[in-house]
């Protein structure tokens, strides 16, 4: 195991950020600690990289314990959500600091740091501003030479503290690829914090989902969207319909072919593309009607409303290809048959 | 953000700062308290109901209360010009608001009683055509006193203003207010605060304010003799009970008025909603 | 030049925010005339009273012995207690803003205590501990110790009300700055001095400076708290200040206005370089704002 974090507790006053958090990381890996904002991950992150104090359990890198080491004997590379570059030193001595810091029988010689600086900057593509200030640095390119200083050390573990929260939307798709890619270049354990459950999907081979201090589910992105350890992680990885047999009529539901006899539990999490819409047959009672829809790219969006649902029921999201919706030739207003393809059950 | 503990240096840095606030400030300020509690309470009232000792804090408060809000009604309107107005020259203007700050207190004391005594440059237009005398009477207090005040109040209203947001009177505009309405509705009650601020801070530098109030004061007794300079007196005639029972009264004195001032301004705060 | 030529800059932007003309044309000059005859006014009469009898009783002023002495000792309680201010004020902004702790607005309000008492009183508590009745006068006159109305009495006075000038400066800075590029320096392995010298100091270098120089000027302009102290002794404990006083006192008034003449220049030189360090301050916070 490259990272391993045993029983971590943390307390800010009354306010738990941690509750025996536990988490093994192996070699190599790019791991995504996700979860919503006040969820704990920055803190876990900070308490691993040796930058906060745990109220008790243990941090073990590379299978040695550095719970009680500070963070410069831990041989990370952190990454700061706002970059931390040094305003007064040029992008070249900000990437040098680190090798220039080393005690004096560890340091290489001068000439040996410019060439590593050089390398790095070239590894993130950005050389040519060697003797630049930050301020002069978009944000996107901040980020880059943020990381190469930190990579600088040749440290045993990156750690990403929202890697991509400042920047641009544009900037921050593109960062994304280059970061996996980074990654699988260097192959150094990485974690990184976010917030945007789709950048974790996209960029980490692990997600770890947080939330109120505790794990709720650790696993490839595709485990934890196919397979939901619960109602939460469900809602928040993805965009869900959210189905609650004490509230809906079920009448409605069976129509729908959403209930089964090996049904699990009480409220059925089913995402937008596993509802299928057909144009109604006449002779069906159809269950819905065709409120309103989006276009997302290649997919379609559709709202649609229940027919005779009392009260303000939520309107069903349901996505198709655009193809197959411009086969379906539909309109506001028309009604629709849905079938339900697949559910997650939770209780 | 919690404050991360993993910084080097907190104990040499508490302890140095410890030590030596001990050293310098906390010590020393005990040693008055101690002594003046060598007195009991007789001799303590005896000292301070002396009609002299109580002019004197007279003299010392009413002229520091009167030259704070002279201070503060200019030091507002310079503020407000200063960060409101182009004009030439404004920048050196500004730079040179800090004068009194920077300049020695002895140097702005000898140069003010030159100015405004009988037969100065000021002060010999004041007597002859208004029959005004300012210099060795209460009113050169005054006048010293708020020429050590007046930065402390533009000062503290500089940034304020800056950082209001002139959108709020745009908005005050565009919902009808008039040009005054805006500014006695929007902008006095964000200034206030920062106005009674400036004013809390020159009234406590006043009360305390010593050289350049010396030489242009007179300081006859009863008159224009201010608190500090009978400290001082009472010392030389090795009076240490005196000076001492004197001072420990000034120093709670201006302790308590300025939990006043800060208790009001606490009050304006929450009506104006800043709190 | 007509010095209410320019139309005020808000007013040809935005039309909401001008005043009317009366009020601005009247602001502008109540300021001008309150800075023209409370600031600038005062700074020509210390120039002209100092040179009322020409430039050779001017230059005799500052020559004789008791100025030139007064001079060295004004220097030498700056050179003692601007060094021990500095030190202080960094180690107390270090533990300020960079830790929690229990009683830390206590403690930044017993920092800022020097400020709001009377530099008299700066001297009496000294006098009451070190003076001839006072709590150690008995034991410091058997070692033949002399503090007060001696050079120590007026470094310790000074060292009081220079006090909180360093700290001040660099508290707000250091908190505003946050602790991110420290941490940084730490993550990269730097030791705490190397991630202070490398990166905390340039960070802080130009309020600290204005720190120094502030504290530098009331060293050497303190007139109250080392009145209290110095005894007066001509040629022994007369700081510049005290000597002006000495000499206004004597009726000696060219002899006073050109030792003032010397700290007017001094609170000048203070308000240039201060200016000048604000405008290198705001520069690097425009800077940052930028990026």
């Amino acid at each position: 195991m490259s990272i391993t974090v045993s029983h971590i507790n943390k307390h800010f006053g009354a306010f738990t950020a941690l509750d025996n958090i536990s988490l093994e990381i192996p070699e190599g890996e790019l791991v995504a600690l996700l979860g919503p904002s006040g969820c704990g991950k920055t803190t876990l992150l900070r308490i691993i990289a040796g930058l906060e104090q745990a109220d008790d359990g243990d941090v073990f890198l590379k299978g040695d314990k550095v719970t009680d080491q500070p963070v410069k004997n831990r041989h990370i590379g952190f990454v700061f959500q706002h970059y931390a570059l040094f305003r007064h030193m040029t992008v070249f001595d900000n990437v040098a600091f680190g090798l220039r810091v080393k005690p004096r029988k560890e340091r290489p010689s001068e000439a040996e740091i410019v060439k590593k600086v050089h390398a790095l900057l070239e590894l993130v593509q950005l050389d040519w501003l060697h003797d630049r200030f930050p301020d002069q640095l978009s944000g996107g390119q901040r980020q880059r030479i943020a990381l190469a200083r930190a990579l600088a050390v040749e440290p045993s573990v990156l750690l990403l503290d929202e890697p991509f929260g400042a920047l641009d939307a544009s900037v921050r798709k593109d960062l994304r690829h280059w970061i996996r890619n980074l990654h699988h270049e260097l192959n150094v354990t990485s974690i990184f914090v976010t917030h945007d459950q789709e950048e974790a999907m996209e960029v980490a081979s692990q997600v770890v989902v947080l939330n109120h201090g505790r794990i709720e589910q650790q696993g490839s992105p595709s485990d934890i969207y196919d397979h939901p350890a619960n109602a939460f992680v469900s809602r928040f990885i993805g965009q869900t319909n959210i189905f609650d047999l004490d509230e809906h009529d079920t009448d409605w539901l069976q129509t729908a072919g959403l209930l089964t006899p090996n049904q699990e539990g009480k409220i059925a999490h089913v995402r937008p593309h596993d509802i299928v819409i057909e144009k109604a047959k006449p002779e069906n009672n159809s269950p819905a009607t065709l409120k309103d829809w989006q276009h997302l790219g290649g997919l379609i969006r559709l709202e649609l409303v229940k027919n005779d649902a009392n009260g303000s029921a939520a309107p069903v999201i349901a996505e198709m290809p655009n193809d197959q919706f411009n086969q379906l030739k539909l309109n506001r207003g028309d009604k629709v048959d849905l079938r339900i393809r697949q559910a997650h059950w939770f209780h | 953000m919690p404050q991360s503990n993993i910084m080097p240096g907190f104990r040499p840095a508490i302890g140095l700062t410890l030590v030596y606030l001990a050293f310098i400030v906390l010590i020393p300020l005990s040693a008055m308290l101690l002594k003046s509690m060598q007195l009991n309470l007789d001799e303590y009232w005896a000292i301070l109901t002396n009609h002299r000792v109580q002019a004197s804090f007279r003299v010392s408060f009413v002229s520091a209360l009167i030259a704070a809000a002279v201070a503060a009604l200019f030091g507002f309107i310079i503020a407000w010009s200063l960060v409101r107005y182009t004009f030439p020259g404004k920048r050196l203007f500004d730079a040179l608001i800090d004068l009194p700050f920077a300049l020695p207190t002895a140097v702005a004391g000898i140069v003010l009683a030159t100015i405004y005594e009988p037969q100065g440059w000021i002060g010999k237009l004041l007597i002859d055509n208004f029959g005004i005398q300012v210099a060795y009477k209460p009113l050169g207090i005054v006048v010293a006193l708020i020429f050590i005040g007046l930065p402390f109040v533009v000062r503290t209203i500089e940034p304020v203003l800056q950082e209001l947001d002139t959108a709020i009177e745009e908005a005050a505009a565009s919902l009808g207010a008039t040009r005054l309405q805006a500014f006695i509705k929007v902008i006095l009650p964000n200034i206030l605060p920062a106005t009674i601020t400036g004013f809390a801070l020159a009234f406590a530098r006043g009360v305390g304010e010593y050289g350049s109030v010396i030489f242009i004061a007179g300081n006859m007794p009863y008159i224009s003799e201010i608190v500090p300079l009978l400290i001082i007196t009472k010392l030389e005639q090795y009076e240490y009970a005196g000076a001492t029972a004197i001072g420990m009264t000034m120093l709670i004195l201006s302790f308590l008025l300025l939990l006043l001032i800060n208790g009001l301004q606490w009050w304006v705060r929450h009506r104006t909603g800043q709190l | 030049m007509n010095a209410i030529s320019a139309t005020p800059y808000i007013s040809s932007n935005k039309l909401t925010l001008s005043d009317p003309d009366w009020v601005r044309y009247a602001s502008i000059g109540i300021t001008l005339g309150i800075i023209g005859l409370f600031l600038v006014f005062p700074l020509a009469i210390v120039l002209i009273e100092a040179f009322a009898k020409g430039w050779s009783a001017y230059s005799a002023s500052l020559t004789n012995p008791d100025a030139l002495s007064s001079m060295r000792l004004t220097l030498l309680v700056a050179l003692v207690t601007v060094p021990l201010t500095t030190v202080f004020g960094v180690s107390a902004a270090w533990a300020i803003a960079r830790f929690e702790f229990r009683g830390k607005s206590l403690l930044i309000t017993l920092i800022d205590l020097p400020f709001s008492v009377s530099p008299v009183i700066a001297g009496l508590i000294y006098v009451l501990i070190f003076g001839a009745q006072g709590w150690l006068g008995l034991w410091l006159s058997e070692h033949d110790i002399k503090i007060i109305f001696a050079v120590p009495g007026i470094i310790l006075a000074t060292l009081f009300v220079t006090f909180p000038f360093v700290a001040r400066e660099l508290i707000p800075l250091m908190q505003e700055i946050g602790h991110e590029e420290e941490e940084a320096a730490l993550s990269l392995g730097a030791s705490g001095w190397q991630t202070f010298f490398k990166v905390t100091l340039p960070n802080i270098k130009w309020a600290l400076l204005t720190g120094v120089l502030l504290c530098n000027a009331r060293a050497m302009g303190e007139f109250g708290a080392v009145s209290v102290v110095s005894g007066h002794i001509r040629g022994l404990t007369n700081t510049l200040p005290l000597h002006v006083e000495v000499s206004y006192n004597e009726y000696n008034f060219v002899g006073a206005f050109a030792c003032a003449s010397l700290l007017a220049a001094l609170a000048i030189v203070t308000l240039v370089f201060k200016t000048f360090l604000e405008w290198k301050q705001n520069q690097d916070k425009r800077l940052k704002a930028k990026g």
